[in-house]
């Protein structure tokens, strides 16, 4: 008898597959020699494949499947993530239309490595399988490794890329030392296998077990970046080419926490005894590690990275929790996050392009007066991200708040505010440094060609804002104060995602 | 005659947008959005029905349907003047700034449109998060008109005031989620009036209502959370400082008279003490300290903070009386305290620009009118028997009398350096020796249009407080009943 090969549905496949095929095709194309064709066509192949994966989204919304025996599950949880996912990879392709990076690492090959990075993180939150999981993870995090390193010629950037290369490998590697525990201790790598194996037989506090969470609290811990295992974070951040952090600030953090709900909230959830301590402490730790990290900064990457890390610890008090309520939250959360995040970067590119000051926050002084509209989009992401009324931002924190406080944890909701406090001293610097300072004297001219490293171009022109970083920045930025206002359809798609991780309630 | 309140809430916010892009017309925009919505409040007074019960007009949508939140407006006779104090206070202002000269004037007006709106949405919300919602909301245009419109030192200045009133501000938000959350009953649901039927256990109740009261303490400030009052007062442009002074402080007051003694009334009744001696130390410190400063802005603000004082002595007091007393003190307060500012600015600019006590002295010489409607301020602002101040501060103590009778015995002198400390401001500023640099000079037409009409409504109340008390009693004391109750029986609270 000839083995059966398992049924695969490719109806429920087919976003995973169009990222793949879009990588392909758009390393294939990148090939070709006319300018054109490079510069314009493989990223707009790349939006398209996005916009592809997305549109499957749609297609395959509400189903409720099981992928390749068992080892990815289609449902609201995995298509509504990946909505977030592909999202950011269509603002990160906007925001490298005309950077440095993509000219320097070729084309073809930097657009390739962000779809399968994204295509690696849709693995993740569709993973119902230990082995999968692990394979999404390092599927996503290999070729960020290389695209943190793609702006060749600037020494930041090739440090960014080896140090997250060495850091990430020691994360993954404690992973998978972590889920090989956690099947020694329950017999399976299946998702729903562990979820039986604990529920029936009294593994509650075997050293086995714990072991295995642990670790892999840790090696998600990295990857998401939770303090006290975020060191890398504000480096990797400050070296990456900005379109690239603003990709690794999102998506990365969406996948992370997709994982960490399906884990956590499907796999472990008869061990949330053990676990769920542990993870309020090392939320609270993030949110105060992260937003005393961030106050002293100056460059508004590494303040955005510390913030991430502030943010994770918000997210993660909704996994924390382990309810219905929960799970809502955070996918609320992470929606907020990315309109936000974006936004912020967005402005925070067309600064970097337009003054030598790069992304200091010097270089936003006065911006209110020179070009208010960028201005005000950075001021709603800012007071978004601070938690203000009338932004997406409060409404966010006001759902993870009531998630905590609900599960029980009302002092994490405790902590969540003072985090908030905290945040407000540097979100607020960077709000009075565009209205409140006066704009530099001289008016001063544009980026000059970046320091050679390894016999680079010097005199290479340097990229300007064009409509696009303008287009994204409007956008997310409307779409912050949109849905602090009218806030119901990310409701509605929370709850209906809330209903994808049955166990819980 | 129905009145949609929603139209007064977002009227001046929509007149301010408007100005955004009306570039030198914005002041005039705003100006007609800001005295529209005062038409409509008067409009309210007159059309208030006094022997209905409970709320009128009211406007009731869901807005988040997921998490039981809200869109629902009312009046009734807890913020009923309050509205009027605000429309009032922001029409002056915004008038006060258009005959001035700002920069960015679009900016400025939209900020002020803004700030109106996120304070009467404070005033008028009757739900839960919507309230948490204006209020948190009410403190951004302060910053940004503080920050970029300020004096000296305004930056620095302002992220502490800021840093400082969230500090309370965010506390509540959590509090607030908490008491919908953990309230007894099938789903979550943040209307207050059936907040109300939901009582908490007496444990919540405590630590939720520690939360509410440290954040309206920051706001108003009272004594120890005082810090950000100096260097913030010092820093605002005097229009701004005006409705900051006059109108924010009061959403602080009333937030303890519609959330946290409705909701809470046994945690009320276990903090009574302390609560009122914090309103002591807020009225002798700040007393004190008006007496002895000499920057004219912080004699006022120091003497902001001891009204203050008194309007929550009053509301703790826990009686109906008292309440009462808190209520119409808060109005006459604002009333006070605008046109008082609006004085400093003149005296101001009357002695060189130095708005310090010591550079002005015998003002009073060639501005007759001037020292006349000063008078009539500073009077009102020590209570003056006659003035509807006296009948706020008389209500006040009498209810705290009744209440606990040593507080009140203490407070009393509060009234009394109230004179000393108002008195001095007058007669230092407006009499004795002839400051070095002072030019007298009387008020011109435009400032007596800012001016004649704040003094005249100091004159009416005066002469007819029985318009505030008559509409606003059965509310009032119906808000103060739980917690009073559970004051009047220690052994009934004990127990959860």
């Amino acid at each position: 008898m000839t083995p059966k090969a398992p049924i695969i549905d490719w109806a429920g496949l087919s976003p995973l597959v169009a990222l793949l095929g879009g990588a392909v095709i758009v390393l294939l194309v990148g090939l070709l020699r006319p300018r054109f064709v490079r510069e314009v066509i493989v990223p707009l192949l790349a939006l398209a494949t996005f916009a592809t994966a997305a549109g499957l989204g749609i297609w395959q919304w509400g189903e409720q499947i099981s992928l390749i025996s068992g080892a990815l599950r289609l449902d609201q949880l995995a298509i509504a993530l990946m909505w977030i996912i592909c999202a950011t990879g269509a603002a990160a392709v906007l925001l490298s239309w005309r950077a440095v990076a993509p000219r320097e690492a070729a084309h073809g090959e930097y657009y390739a490595l962000l779809l399968t990075s994204a295509a690696g993180m849709l693995v993740l939150v569709a993973a119902q399988n230990l082995v999968t999981l692990f394979a999404g993870l390092e599927l996503l995090s290999i070729p960020l490794y290389v695209l943190c390193a793609t702006e060749m010629r600037r020494e930041t950037s090739l440090e960014s890329g080896l140090k997250y290369l060495i850091i990430g490998s020691v994360g993954s590697a404690t992973f998978v030392y972590g889920l090989a525990f956690l099947y020694g201790a329950t017999g399976s790598t299946d998702f729903a296998g562990i979820d039986r194996a604990l529920n029936s037989s009294s593994l509650v506090s075997d050293p086995l077990l714990l072991t295995g969470i642990a670790l892999s609290v840790v090696g998600l811990g990295f990857k998401a970046s939770i303090a006290p295992f975020h060191q890398w974070t504000p480096d990797v951040y400050e070296g990456a080419p900005t379109p690239i952090t603003a990709f690794m600030a999102v998506a990365t953090k969406a996948a992370a926490f997709g994982a960490f709900l399906r884990l956590f909230d499907g796999a472990l959830l008869n061990a949330q005894a053990d676990w769920g301590p542990a993870l309020a402490a090392l939320a609270a730790i993030t949110i105060v590690v992260g937003n005393v990290g961030a106050l002293g900064q100056t460059s508004l990457k590494r303040l955005m990275a510390w913030s991430s890390v502030a943010q994770a610890g918000y997210l993660l008090a909704g996994v924390v929790v382990a309810t219905k309520l929960g799970l809502q939250a955070t996918v609320f959360y992470l929606a907020v996050y990315l309109f936000m995040n974006i936004a912020a970067f967005a402005v925070i590119i067309i600064r970097e392009r337009q003054t030598p000051l790069g992304d200091d926050i010097a270089a936003f002084a006065g911006l209110g007066t020179t070009a208010p509209l960028p201005a005000a989009v950075m001021t709603v992401a800012m007071l978004s991200l601070a938690g203000i009324p009338a932004t997406a931002g409060f409404i966010g924190k006001f759902y993870v708040i009531e998630a905590a406080i609900d599960g029980n944890y009302a002092w994490l909701g405790i902590v969540i505010v003072i985090g908030s406090m905290l945040s407000l001293a540097y979100y607020l610097r960077v709000v009075a440094a565009m209205w409140m300072l006066e704009a530099p004297e001289a008016p001063v001219s544009t980026v000059t060609g970046r320091p050679a490293l390894a016999g680079g171009d010097l005199d290479a022109p340097a990229p300007g804002a064009g409509i696009e970083v303008y287009a994204v920045a409007a956008v997310f930025g409307v779409a912050t104060l949109f849905f602090g206002i009218v806030p119901s359809p990310l409701f509605d798609l929370a709850v209906k995602v809330g209903s994808s991780l049955t166990s819980l309630f | 005659m129905t009145l949609h309140l929603s139209i007064l809430l977002w009227l001046p916010a929509a007149a301010g947008l408007l100005g955004l892009f009306a570039g030198r017309a914005a002041r005039w925009v705003t100006l007609a959005g800001a005295l529209l919505a005062l038409a409509f409040s008067i409009a309210l007074i007159a059309d208030f029905d006094t022997s209905a019960k409970g709320l009128q007009y009211v406007t009731d949508q869901t807005w988040i349907a997921q998490l039981g939140i809200h869109y629902k407006l009312g009046v009734d006779g807890l913020n009923l003047f309050l509205l009027v104090l605000t429309t009032l206070l922001f029409a002056a202002s915004v008038l006060w700034s258009g005959l001035d000269r700002v920069e960015r004037p679009g900016q400025f007006f939209f900020w002020l449109g803004l700030a109106e709106t996120a304070v009467l949405g404070a005033l008028l919300a009757q739900d839960l998060a919507l309230f948490v919602v204006f209020f948190d909301l009410m403190l951004i245009p302060f910053f940004f008109l503080t920050g970029s419109w300020g004096g000296p030192g305004r930056v620095p200045a302002v992220l502490k005031l800021v840093i400082y009133t969230l500090v309370g501000s965010l506390l509540m938000l959590t509090a607030a989620i908490a008491t919908a959350v953990l309230a007894p009953g099938q789903g979550t649901t943040f209307v207050l009036s059936e907040l109300a039927h939901r009582t908490l256990g007496t444990g919540s109740q405590e630590w939720i209502f520690l939360c509410f009261a440290a954040a309206f303490l920051v706001k108003m400030p009272a004594f120890p959370l005082h810090g950000w009052m100096p260097d913030g007062y010092r820093a605002m442009p005097m229009p701004v400082l005006a409705v900051f002074s006059g109108v924010l402080s009061k959403v602080a007051a009333y937030g303890f008279l519609r959330i946290a003694l409705p909701l809470f009334p046994q945690a009320a009744a276990h903090y009574q003490e302390l609560l009122l001696l914090i309103a002591l130390a807020t009225i002798l410190y700040g007393s004190v300290l008006a007496f002895t400063t000499t920057n004219t802005r912080l004699i006022l603000g120091y003497s902001s903070m001891a009204q203050l004082g008194f309007i929550t002595l009053g509301i703790f007091a826990l009686r109906p009386e008292g309440a009462q007393g808190a209520v119409i003190q808060a109005v006459n307060h604002g009333l006070v305290v605008a046109p008082a500012f609006f004085i400093c600015a003149l005296l101001a600019a009357r002695a060189g620009g130095s708005e310090d006590l010591r550079d002005m002295g015998g003002i009073a010489a060639r501005a007759p009118v001037l020292a006349a409607l000063f008078l009539i301020v500073a009077l009102a602002n020590l209570a003056m028997p006659g003035s509807s101040n006296f009948v706020g501060e008389f209500l006040i103590l009498l209810g705290v009398f009744n209440a606990k009778i040593v507080i009140s015995i203490v407070a009393f002198t509060g009234v009394v350096l109230a004179s000393v400390y108002t008195l001095r401001l007058f007669i230092r500023s407006m009499h004795n020796r002839v400051g070095p640099n002072v030019v007298s000079r009387d008020i011109t037409v435009s400032d007596g249009l800012v001016l004649v009409p704040l003094v005249a409504v100091i004159l009416a109340f005066a002469l007819y407080p029985q318009l505030a008390l008559h509409k606003g009693e059965a509310t009032i004391t119906r808000s103060i009943q739980p917690a009073a109750q559970a004051a009047a029986q220690p052994q009934i609270a004990a127990t959860p």
